[in-house]
């Protein structure tokens, strides 16, 4: 009785202190109830991130030899790496394939987040869902889809042909780093969007109204509140679409051709037809360095401009 | 302060802009099902007749049903295990105070950026250094690690959305645990248990990268549509089984997306 007075009494006071009864040790110490329950996703995520990429780091240091390994530590896969201009080249383009279409795709992106924050004001979420919509059908299809509108004999090109505007298809269309670009802003188009949402939507309408009293024009308006204000979401956007589409490989296979092959094919190949698994491991921390090293420096700048600005 | 402010007068070109946005995410998809319906094996205008043949043929095609029957069977077991996990890992972030929480979450949506291909392979050279030989169920481990971070994104706003007291309140009435769970929590994160499960079917359906890695001879559906690209006279085949896969896709995505936001929107308006 005394207990379920004690109880009652404690509900409004909140995480529930007095709690009584069969409360042992256990029970009461919440962070030790939270490992417990995080601890079989940790460990799934634990054996499905950690041992692979240990496995692999490992196995960038030994060398195939027909169908199995020589298990010596090595850095020769590192040394081909980078001695042959190949890969250097195909790393390069990666860059700047993914680099140039993010800067794209967030810039073209700003404005449509910037409406939905805050030009729409009812049906917000049919918006959202509608932006995010395609991001969650088959990446494969989305590709294919391109493959037909650039083809040879695709949409543009026997468009622009039965309306006598065109002889010749345009063959520039497909198989260039301009349709894997093309693509993947499309692909990435969601990815870039909800992050700058985010930010621009959380942002006090207050300060808006208050810059406008205090004499600011719409430019200003913007350049001096809104801009410094969604800065987080603009590098969230940046990094989120850059750091994946460096390593992509389906867009560059299907929609590349010789002049769009990116380092991602190279791995794949290493790990297929090649059948160099070490140097396929070592082509893989090397991409994923390079990549860090890309997203820190970006991070780094950004800061130090920001803090330039204030 | 009133609620429409001069901030927020209509502007008609960023509307326009927006609306030509749309359109470039949507009309490059929708040619998949034009050509899908189009009487010719070229894939060109001008358009020929109508037709349901491509149709009918993939109803005969028995590959198909059989990576069909895959895909669906990795998908459900995806779903499943992915949202299961992520339901103690959100009440775990919400629930309770833990030092170390932040890089315990961002180590956890790691997948979510992780490139395709280097989380492919690392897991391609995991299992065969284990001697695992590859299959469904390989796939499906795959599927499960890059399933969990959008489970929990769906599912923590679910759990911060309610007041914690109520738990209190059903523990300190003498309910256990798990009965707490079972008739206060459940009922309340419902919405976004059923949406996590649709979209972790969707993105396991739709996958492809890592089951290109880790297929052992049975290949789930992208996986027979990649194979069925290499060849020209097939590729209307294709174009109806992707529309197929599309329009589906569209659907589930739509109904998850508006169950979860219409919960939360609904606690919006109730609450305060």
């Amino acid at each position: 009785m005394s207990k379920a007075i004690a109880a009652v009494a404690s509900v409004p006071m909140h995480r529930g202190r007095m709690r009584g009864g069969l409360g042992a040790l256990f029970l009461r110490s919440e962070p030790l109830r939270g490992y417990t329950l995080l601890t079989p996703t940790l460990l799934i995520m634990a054996f499905g991130i950690c041992i692979p990429f240990a496995i692999l780091i490992a196995m960038s240091f030994w060398t195939q030899q027909g169908f199995d390994f020589d298990m010596t530590l090595t850095l020769a896969n590192y040394s081909t790496a980078f001695e042959q201009p190949i890969y250097e080249a195909l790393m390069l383009r990666s860059l700047a394939i993914s680099g140039t279409c993010t800067i794209a795709t967030v810039l073209l992106s700003y404005p449509m987040a910037y409406y939905v924050a805050f030009h729409v004001h009812q049906h917000k979420m049919i918006w959202i869902i509608l932006i995010t919509l395609p991001f969650w059908t088959s990446y494969l299809l989305r590709v294919f889809a391109w493959k037909i509108i650039l083809g040879y004999n695709g949409v543009i090109n026997s468009g622009l042909k039965g309306l006598g505007l065109i002889d010749q298809p345009l063959e520039f269309l497909l198989y260039s780093q301009s349709a894997v670009m093309i693509t993947l802003a499309h692909a990435w188009a969601a990815f870039a969007i909800l992050p700058m949402y985010v930010s621009l939507e959380k942002i006090d309408r207050t300060l808006l109204e208050a810059a406008t009293d205090l004499g600011d024009g719409p430019v200003a308006r913007f350049l001096r509140v809104t801009l410094p204000l969604s800065l987080p979401g603009i590098i969230a956007a940046t990094l989120i679409m850059f750091i994946p589409t460096v390593g992509d490989y389906i867009t560059p296979a299907l929609l590349g051709g010789p002049d769009g092959v990116m380092i991602g094919n190279l791995i794949q190949a290493q790990f297929g037809k090649v059948n160099n698994w070490p140097m396929g491991a070592a082509l893989a921390i090397a991409m994923m360095i390079t990549v860090a090293v890309c997203a820190l420096t970006f991070m780094l700048v950004t800061r130090k401009a920001k803090e330039h600005i204030e | 302060m009133n609620e429409v402010s001069y901030i927020q007068r209509p502007n008609r070109p960023l509307r326009f802009y927006a609306l030509l946005y749309l359109a470039f995410l949507y009309i490059p998809v929708l040619f998949l099902p034009l050509f899908s319906l189009n009487d010719s094996i070229y894939i060109a205008f001008p358009l020929k007749d109508f037709t349901l043949k491509w149709y009918a043929q993939m109803f005969a095609n028995e590959p198909m049903f059989a990576a069909l029957m895959n895909s669906f069977r990795v998908g459900v077991a995806t779903s499943v295990l992915a949202t299961f996990l992520g339901i103690f890992a959100a009440k775990a972030v919400t629930r309770y105070r833990m030092p170390g929480r932040a890089p315990l979450v961002t180590f956890i949506m790691l997948p979510l950026v992780i490139p395709g291909v280097i989380f492919g392979v690392a897991l391609l050279i995991l299992m065969s250094r284990l001697g695992i030989r590859l299959s469904l169920y390989t796939i499906t481990l795959g599927h499960i690690l890059i399933c969990v971070p959008f489970a929990m994104a769906t599912l923590i706003p679910r759990f911060e959305g309610f007041d914690k007291s109520i738990e209190e309140a059903s523990a300190d009435l003498g309910e256990n645990m798990w009965w707490t769970f079972w008739r206060v929590t459940f009922p309340i994160v419902f919405p976004g248990i059923i949406a996590s499960l649709l979209l972790c079917f969707t993105i396991s359906f739709d996958e492809f990268i890592m089951a290109f890695f880790l297929s052992g001879t049975d290949p789930t559906l992208p996986l027979f549509m990649w194979g069925q690209l290499r060849f020209p006279a097939k590729l209307p085949g294709v174009l109806a089984l992707g529309s197929v896969i599309l329009v589906v896709s569209f659907l589930v995505v739509f109904f998850s997306q508006w169950i979860r936001n219409r919960g939360i929107q609904s606690k919006n308006r109730s609450g305060a």
